[in-house]
């Protein structure tokens, strides 16, 4: 990832240790809780997903969060019609979602820059207006899809005692958690996450498969010069309709998982703003590179979790050593950076990132591995610099 | 019979008419130059052969089979490459993956969906490419990305991706525009070994007179959307038409 | 007919706001070449200005009676507006009109607003790829929502129109009908008034002054115009701060029909690119006579007759619209062929 050094297995090895450490590296920053936990690799599906639609061929598409809401409704549906096993539903996600993105991917496809991505959004508002108006029999519109003890749920009927059951797999609950002690540290093991971080690494091997790809490479070509390819004998838009609907059955995925871990579905995931979100979580951790969009979906998620917990009192308590008068002050200023006003962190933080490193966090990290190291290695340079040049990182090495 | 033959066609934009009743025979392993003053409608011509313009009249025939109607990426498959005025490469990718793409494209069609193979296993593409590269001379550059090279260099590549396909017709729009003379010389001795070196024919647009009688079998002169002349090259500098044609614009 | 001209009425205050942030938007591509997504963010401030403008109109000085007390035997606190205090009669006219005396107050400051943005950060993007204009712009609009929101937070705050244009005005009989048959709210009429007096203005202003003259060359060919030596940059700052102003007032004015909270740009944002889009990108015209068009279907799709054909319709006519526009005609209903297809 951080050079050419490193090999594609190694990463690979490298990313399944990390995954699988989640839980007792998250625990001393106060993030190794389930739902977190399970956010972390949800999103980061969500984001690799986004990642070879956008990061490979250039097509900026704002209504992805669209897929993540009909995956979550597909799930849920099927909660409630066959059975709480988790399989069927992801299964189901995946399938709508990718046919979904089969319909709006040819359609928008054929304009692409700034029209693209207005199609995508005019699509996903649609979706999400609908959703929450004439499709009320299908969505429950505001309310949202829930479970309810009458569903027929026709393969597990005999399960059905008094209270809602839970989503499983083959009987191990989503939201079952051991509680481990590591050196005095509370260690959550969640079987929701560990199920959701092994579709995160499938998910992550499967797009490094494509990243190497002749495929990711005529995706690659599309984003650099689109007419150049067309006048090699590439027809384009097979192309970009085929990273559009992979792309999407992530988005399913992703919208499924979350259905998995909480089983309700709601018309606000597939709102405009919740796509620009899946377009900070890509660019802020670098779009087009392998692990970036994981890096970018964590930070954001961790970020939300922690920034909007502070207020005023937390704040205060950090600057108590300076003068009182002081201390108001910068109390005062800070608030407003976090608690309710994390997002203006987020929006100030995304604006330095695309104004100064348009290659996002794993840029960054690049350029100073780079200057630390001064390797000086020929290949590296010469990679960096174009990487600067163009203003957007290539595909990691 | 030639392997690109054009006939009667017309193409009017709006009041202008951009070509007038062209007619056109390219032989096969020939190069066949097509020259004129500015506007004569050469550009207009050669995107009617890619696929970019359709002709309002007249056929265009591309060994034995019509390029009317066809999409870029078919006429490609057909045979046909381009190089264009400012050279279209893939500037964020490497030398050698700009020169392996055209390969993948020759082998695998116009789409083929194989997103768990890896380029890396590709070694008969790789090979092919890296000999591509070694004949336009930029073998030892092939790991630079391709945005970081001189124009002169970015040409060069351009003419390697082309051969990668080895095209039964290669379609050069003014491939020495811009550059110095030496750098002028060296793409006629590159453009001579390659056609020398395969069978290969090539229809070359050009305004530097010098590149044209370097290179060409044959001359088509254009003016004002007309082929006035088609001869060989030493019947063409004392043909009192042409001098005609480029009258006031001498120092083309 | 009574109907129809009613429903066409109901579009018009809503046409109005898309064609006026669809004015900006243009003017903002067709000049600088950025597609602004903070422009809606721009609309949004202007509510604002307002809202804190009548805040501190209202402001209220507290005195303890002297005669009065409460129940419970403590003196009667009388709070009167300090402007009442101090101007009378003529303060409290203020207050009353405090939604048409800020758009005073909303020119200099949005003008100042946009040209800061502009020079702060938009013209860094100039040579940079239109997707990260959108990101950067998208970001700015995350952060001036949520300034907002640390101030006013999330709830809509209500804002009303002068007393004397707050009613319904019997339109029908204007052009003929039967009173009562075409009512309409009297400040959606002064909406629009307003928005027409507006447009007019921006256009009058880029047709007739030599300024709006260098401006259209320059928006038909920048390169050319920069070749005549006219320095066409501080022009195009104006042209940004002019966009910023008329997005602004354009909130100002919406106030009393849609209280604002900070949320209120980004909903007005998309349907605005919306209705650039279909207007045509770059096409001044083009963004105007599709935001009224858009504006009136949207109202047409809401009759219940409309909606018992096609149940939903209302909700989504607009991104119909535009989709099909897209697929049939690229270049928009009065756009020029090819602008930004790549």
């Amino acid at each position: 990832m951080f050079g050419s050094k490193i090999s594609d297995t190694t990463t690979l090895i490298l990313f399944v240790i990390v995954v699988a450490l989640i839980p007792l590296l998250a625990a001393p920053l106060g993030a190794g809780y389930p739902a977190l936990m399970q956010f972390f690799a949800i999103f980061g599906i969500l984001a690799i997903g986004f990642n070879i639609l956008f990061g490979l061929t250039g097509y900026l598409s704002f209504g992805h969060a669209a897929f993540l809401g009909v995956g979550s409704y597909s799930a849920v549906w099927m909660f409630k019609l066959l059975s709480m096993n988790v399989i069927p539903a992801l299964i189901l996600s995946i399938l709508i979602a990718g046919v979904f993105a089969l319909i709006i991917g040819f359609v928008s496809l054929r304009r692409s820059g700034i029209y693209f991505s207005i199609l995508t959004l005019a699509f996903a508002q649609m979706s999400y207006k609908l959703a929450y108006s004439v499709l009320t029999p299908i969505t429950n519109g505001e309310t949202g899809l829930q479970l309810a003890l009458d569903d027929p749920r026709i393969l597990d009927s005999a399960r059905t005692s008094g209270q809602l059951p839970t989503p499983n797999l083959f009987g191990l609950d989503m939201n079952a958690t051991r509680v481990v002690d590591v050196l005095g540290l509370e260690v959550q093991l969640n079987f929701g996450y560990f199920f959701s971080a092994a579709f995160l690494v499938l998910a992550f091997w499967i797009a490094m498969r494509i990243f190497r790809s002749p495929f990711g490479l005529m995706l690659k070509a599309v984003k650099t010069n689109q007419n150049r390819l067309n006048y090699t004998g590439v027809n384009t838009r097979p192309y970009t309709l085929a990273a559009f609907v992979i792309s999407g059955m992530y988005a399913g995925l992703a919208g499924g998982l979350l259905a998995c871990m909480d089983p309700l579905a709601g018309a606000e995931r597939m709102v405009w703003t919740a796509s620009g979100e899946i377009v900070l979580m890509t660019i802020l951790g670098g779009a087009g590179t392998l692990l970036g969009p994981i890096i970018g979906a964590t930070v954001i998620k961790f970020a939300e979790a922690k920034l909007s917990k502070f207020n005023e009192g937390v704040v205060h308590g950090w600057f108590d050593f300076l003068p009182d008068g002081l201390a108001d002050v910068l109390t005062w200023v800070v608030a407003k950076f976090v608690g309710d006003g994390w997002h203006l962190t987020l929006g100030l933080v995304f604006m330095l990132v695309v104004t100064f490193l348009p290659g996002g966090l794993v840029e960054g990290a690049r350029r100073i591995g780079g200057y630390l190291g001064r390797r000086g290695q020929k290949e590296d340079l010469e990679q960096l610099g174009s990487n600067v040049q163009g203003g957007k990182t290539t595909a990691a090495e | 019979m030639g392997i690109l033959e054009v006939q009667n066609v017309n193409k009017r934009f709006g009041g202008l008419q951009a070509l007038d009743d062209v007619n056109l025979n390219v032989e096969e392993n020939t190069v066949h130059a097509i020259i004129g003053p500015n506007g004569a409608g050469k550009s207009t011509l050669l995107n009617c052969f890619v696929g970019r313009l359709t002709p309002d009249t007249g056929t265009v025939m591309f060994d034995g089979q019509s390029l009317i109607g066809r999409k870029p990426h078919e006429i490609n498959q057909m045979g046909v490459s381009r190089v264009f005025q400012t050279p279209e490469i893939f500037t964020d990718l490497t030398i050698l993956e700009n020169v392996m793409i055209p390969s993948f494209a020759k082998r695998d069609g116009a789409f083929k969906l194989s997103p768990f193979a890896a380029v890396k296993a590709e070694s008969a593409i790789r090979d092919h490419a890296e000999d591509m590269l070694g004949q336009v001379g930029m073998l030892e550059k092939r790991h630079m990305v391709a945005s970081a090279m001189s124009r002169g260099d970015k040409r060069r590549l351009e003419m390697a991706m082309c051969l990668a396909q080895s095209p039964k017709l290669l379609l050069l729009d003014e491939p020495t525009a811009g550059m110095a003379r030496a750098d002028t010389n060296a793409t006629i001795d590159l453009l001579k070994q390659i056609a020398d070196s395969r069978p290969i024919t090539f229809v070359v647009i050009e305004h530097d007179m010098h590149v044209v009688f370097s290179l060409a079998d044959r001359i088509s002169v254009l003016a004002q959307g007309h082929v006035i002349v088609e001869d060989h090259p030493s019947n063409i500098k004392g043909n009192p038409k042409v001098r005609e044609a480029y009258l006031g614009d001498a120092h083309e | 007919m009574g109907d129809i001209v009613l429903q066409i009425l109901n579009g018009l205050d809503k046409g109005s706001a898309y064609a006026l942030i669809a004015l900006g938007l243009t003017l903002i591509f067709g000049t600088l070449g950025v597609v602004n997504f903070a422009h809606g963010a721009l609309f949004m401030l202007g509510a604002f200005v307002t809202v804190t403008f009548t805040n501190l109109l209202s402001f209220e000085r507290v005195t303890l009676s002297e005669t009065e007390t409460t129940a419970w035997g403590s003196p009667l606190e009388i709070r009167e507006p300090v402007l009442q205090a101090w101007f009378g009669d003529f303060g409290l006219w203020l207050i009353d009109y405090s939604v048409l005396v800020s758009i005073l107050v909303a020119i200099p400051i949005m003008f100042i607003i946009g040209v800061v943005m502009e020079r702060g950060l938009i013209k860094h993007f100039y040579s940079r790829p239109h997707a990260e204009q959108i990101l950067v712009t998208f970001g700015l609009a995350i952060v001036l929502q949520e300034i907002v929101r640390t101030f006013y937070g999330a709830n809509s705050i209500s804002q009303s129109a002068p007393d004397a244009l707050r009613g319904m005005m019997d339109f029908g009989v204007v052009l003929g009908f039967e009173p009562g048959m075409v009512p309409y709210p009297t400040w959606r009429f002064v909406y629009f008034f307003f928005a027409v007096v507006v447009i007019g203005g921006v256009f009058a202003f880029l047709q007739f002054t030599t300024f709006g003259m260098v401006v259209r060359a320059g928006m038909a060919d920048r390169e050319t115009v920069g070749l005549l030596g006219i320095d066409i940059d501080k022009r195009f700052t104006f042209m940004f701060g002019l966009a910023a102003t008329v997005a602004g007032l354009a909130g100002v004015m919406y106030t009393p029909i849609l209280s604002p909270n900070y949320q209120l740009g980004m909903d007005f944002l998309v349907l605005s690119f919306i209705v650039v889009v279909v207007g045509g990108m770059g096409s001044l015209p083009g963004a105007v006579a599709a935001g009224f068009l858009l504006g009136i279907l949207q109202s047409f799709a809401s009759m219940n007759e409309v909606k018992e054909i096609i149940p939903g319709i209302d909700q989504i006519i607009i991104y119909l619209v535009a989709v099909i526009i897209l697929l049939t005609r690229p270049r928009g209903l009065l756009g020029r062929a090819g602008v930004m297809e790549d």
